[in-house]
């Protein structure tokens, strides 16, 4: 017998004077293969159209649908009903700026964190259309899109505890970012460079050891290994300034 | 009203828009691009198989050249493309390649020595030159002579589109996500930019601008089931469509990939057959060697779907709740290749389906997958009938796909068009004088203030936007899907006709304010329908087969009255028709019309294709 689902939905539009934050409920009976993005969608077409949250690809590819879903960010897209218990409670994710209902803006928040870490190669190299490419070992390509399959979503920052108290922390996600550039041998940065960018309480000092990050990690990035891999490397480059070589 | 002037402004931050957004930056404009949603979001990112591009580096691909790209590109898009364009792209490919890995694209490279590579559920050896070590590798995939797709594990669109972000953030290109376009503000001869609605706040603002491009993708969304992102749903297209000047080409070619997921549509890639998966039936046999000797499993998607429909039509399709399917078989290819370079399509099968492709069968069905036709440009990424207005990527209809297009190709086009139209547009701009005149700005703002209010407040009727935009889907799956006739059609286009006046009606239940999900979908339905008449009637006045477009009724390529592209217009604002002319596909033959080599069918020749040297 297909269950009736009891949906608990935080609501809040910003934008009309009247909301006020509270919880709204939904009933909804299940379907076979439901999952959250289907659920969602029938709840806004059937029973209210003014109900805010974002997906995209639907297809745990964009990271658009990062919620806490029975208290624990995750993807809803991917989030299966059949995995749930009857009664399923949505919230935003916090950190980021509340758009409205569970749509929250984490653009702002990733795009301000690629000025931060300086997202991009730095090479002083120009570009020769007529050349043939520069040659790379697989392995290191590989290793590389290991830390760039990162979606964005916003799941780690949400489940960090030094993100809730420091909004200028980067976050597993920002970390990670430097990570991918460190071992990319395209990019000329040095580890001094990478020092001055997160060698402080707002990066890889900042980071309690909780690592609820790769708990919740919808991509199951290497996050763990990654934070403790930069804290060494940074850790022996503060040795070495502090020791003058 | 918030007004934003910017040399460049761009309508999409995918790889499309943002590739051509780089090129202007690189020439010295400023440059903004408008996106639904964050940059990194936009659907290239869910692209996972590759790029075309004939680098010619691993071994299946050695002696490959743009001449051998171009002539797949041909023949895949059934002589329906602009060859002058496929000869753009093609030549120009390589070079793109290289400059994605100049800026980091992780691409996946040779490596030297033997390896074994499966081909239509058979085991087959090659071997990699050491001379090669390290250059760009490449993958097989549909409907191609060599293996040329270029590609960074299962993450190509994800890995290119993060550089591309990477590089609009380096170099000061901004993006303005949450932002959706509108309408065009235009004078009739000139466009100035746009009215866009601000999905933080709700609040319209003006975007100024001396060159405006659409590149926000296709409009998979119109039909019910779609491997497209839920953001691929014309809101690009609808502005230009407006104007009533600017024509949409060939919107009748709609490519359905052959393998979509059951029940929820989501692509898995075309890597599955290129790297040896087979298709199987509900007695769990091989039928694609049957139909295609030659290419089996790896003819192109076109030729794929139709026979898997066709298949289905004679009983041997799979029954389930969702109606029937066929196999993809990959557990073959072992669990290695299957959780390293297929892992996306692993994670897929297991966290949407319960599946595990290592020893379960997937189940599949041809979906509504690219939109070949969009708001047709001329070679230089210029739209027809509004001086500043380009178009550029699946947006647009350019024209290197014609009928069908090749997997590979168009992801490979988003950057390839993105360099050659961003290019275009810096050198529109050089000396561009572009006068604003307040009262054109001001008019367009204060219409859509209208449209918006009427809607909210319910002034033309109370349908309900779902409801409409479901009917809509539904008569189009119906009436102009992979299988087409002229009883279907016509059908469809009277359907689609009530469907327009219901949309007409359309008020919210809801009341407005702020980011309303409601009302961003009443603001576009009557312009998705607009686009459903284009795609139908369309089709309907296109009597002949060729590529994704297949007519039962005339199942032969009719060179000699249908070698053209359409353009549909939608002419004023009150027509309950679009207006369809017509051009010569292509002005330029390099290549004349001939036989695919795949996808038997019946050829009516043109009388004189004169075959010119380019």
């Amino acid at each position: 017998m297909a269950r009736a689902l009891k949906f608990n939905i935080f609501r809040y539009n910003p934008q009309d004077p009247e909301s006020t934050p509270h919880m709204e409920s939904f009933m909804l009976d299940e379907t076979d293969a439901m999952t959250l993005f289907i659920a969602l969608n029938r709840i806004r077409e059937e029973q209210d159209p003014s109900l805010q949250f974002d997906f995209c690809c639907r297809a745990g590819i964009c990271g658009s649908c990062g919620m806490v879903i029975n208290g624990r960010p995750g993807l809803a897209c991917h989030t299966k009903i059949k995995d749930l218990p009857e009664e399923i409670t949505l919230l935003p994710l916090p950190v980021f700026q509340l758009v409205g209902d569970l749509s929250v803006d984490t653009g702002s928040w990733f795009r301000e964190m690629y000025d931060t870490t300086e997202s991009w190669i730095h090479t002083k190299k120009a570009f020769d259309p007529a050349a043939q490419e520069e040659r790379m070992e697989n392995e290191v390509a590989e290793a590389i899109y290991e830390l760039d399959r990162c979606v964005e979503c916003g799941c780690c920052v949400a489940a960090c505890g030094t993100a809730r108290l420091r909004p200028d922390f980067l976050g597993a996600a920002g970390l990670n970012r430097v990570g991918r550039f460190l071992i990319d041998p395209r990019d000329e940065r040095t580890e001094q460079d990478y020092y001055e960018l997160i060698g402080n309480d707002m990066g890889i000092f900042g980071c309690m050891g909780l690592l609820a990050c790769e708990d919740v990690c919808p991509k199951h990035m290497p996050l763990q290994d990654q934070l403790g891999f930069l804290r060494r490397k940074m850790g022996i480059t503060a040795l070495k300034n502090f020791f003058g070589k | 009203m918030q007004t934003i002037y910017t040399d460049v402004l761009v309508i999409g931050a995918g790889l499309a828009g943002e590739r051509a957004a780089i090129e202007a930056a690189q020439a010295g404009f400023s440059a903004i691009c408008l996106s639904l949603v964050p940059a990194r979001r936009s659907h290239s990112s869910a692209a996972m198989g590759g790029m075309q591009a004939s680098l010619g580096n691993c071994a299946k691909g050695d002696g490959d050249c743009p001449d051998v790209h171009f002539a797949d590109t041909v023949k895949g898009s059934d002589w329906g493309c602009d060859q002058e364009v496929a000869r753009l792209f093609a030549d120009r490919a390589p070079i793109e390649m290289r400059q994605l890995a100049h800026w980091g694209v992780p691409w996946n490279r040779v490596v030297p020595g033997k390896s074994m590579y499966f081909k239509g559920g058979k085991q087959f050896e090659k071997e990699e030159k050491e001379e090669n070590r390290g250059l760009i590798t490449a993958r097989d995939f549909g409907g191609t002579a060599k293996w040329r797709t270029c590609y960074v594990s299962d993450g190509t669109g994800h890995s290119v589109l993060f550089t591309v972000d990477n590089v609009c953030a380096k170099l000061g290109v901004e993006v303005h996500d949450k932002t959706e376009a509108i309408a065009l503000i235009h004078d009739g001869a000139t466009c100035f930019g746009c009215v866009a609605r601000c999905l933080r706040t709700g609040e319209l603002r003006v975007y100024l601008a001396k060159a405006t491009t659409i590149a926000s993708g296709g409009f998979g969304r119109i039909y019910p089931c779609t491997t497209n992102a839920v953001i691929c749903d014309g809101g690009g297209h609808i502005p230009a469509i407006n104007t009533g000047l600017v024509p949409m080409g060939n919107m009748e070619a709609v490519q359905f990939h052959p393998t979509g997921i059951v029940p929820t549509d989501i692509l898995v890639t075309e890597g599955c057959r290129g790297d040896g998966g087979t298709l199987l039936d509900v007695n769990e046999e091989r039928f694609m060697n049957i139909y295609e000797p030659e290419k089996q499993e790896l003819a192109s998607r076109d030729v794929v779907s139709r026979w898997m429909t066709h298949h289905i039509r004679e009983g041997k399709g799979v029954k389930s709740p969702y109606g029937e399917h066929l196999w993809l078989d990959i557990r073959h290819l072992g669990e290695k290749h299957i959780t390293g370079k297929l892992r996306e399509v692993y994670e897929i099968c297991t966290s949407f389906l319960g599946v595990d492709p290592i020893h379960q069968l997937i189940p599949v069905r041809p979906t509504q997958h690219y939109s070949m036709g969009g708001v047709r440009t001329d070679k230089t990424g210029h739209a027809y009938g509004v001086r500043g207005l380009f178009s550029v990527g699946e947006a647009a209809c350019w024209d290197m796909h014609g009928f069908n297009r090749l997997g590979g190709n168009s992801l490979a086009e988003t950057v390839v068009a993105g360099g050659i139209v961003g290019k275009k547009i810096a050198e529109f701009l050089q000396g561009a004088e572009v006068t604003f005149n307040s009262s054109v700005i001001d008019d367009e703002v204060k219409r859509q203030h209208e449209r918006i209010e009427n809607v909210i407040r319910c002034k033309a009727g109370t349908e309900n936007v779902y409801k409409v935009r479901q009917a809509m889907q539904q008569s189009l799956h119906k009436g102009a899907n992979i299988f087409r006739t002229d009883a279907g059609l016509t059908t469809c286009v009277a359907e689609l006709q009530e469907i327009l006046a219901r949309a007409r009606k359309v008020g919210l239940k809801s009341n407005g304010l702020g980011v309303n999900p409601e009302l961003s979908a009443a603001l576009k339905i009557e312009g998705q329908v607009k686009m459903a008449l284009m795609v139908a009637y369309g089709a309907l006045k296109r009597t002949e087969s060729r590529g994704s477009h297949n007519r039962e009724d005339f199942p032969a390529r009719n060179d000699r009255d249908w070698l053209t592209r359409t353009l549909a217009y939608w002419k004023k604002d009150t027509d309950d028709l679009p207006t369809l002319e017509y051009e010569p596909a292509t002005n330029v033959f390099h290549i004349p019309p001939g036989d695919r080599g795949y996808g038997k069918s019946e050829i009516i020749k043109a009388d004189t294709p004169a075959a010119t040297k380019g």
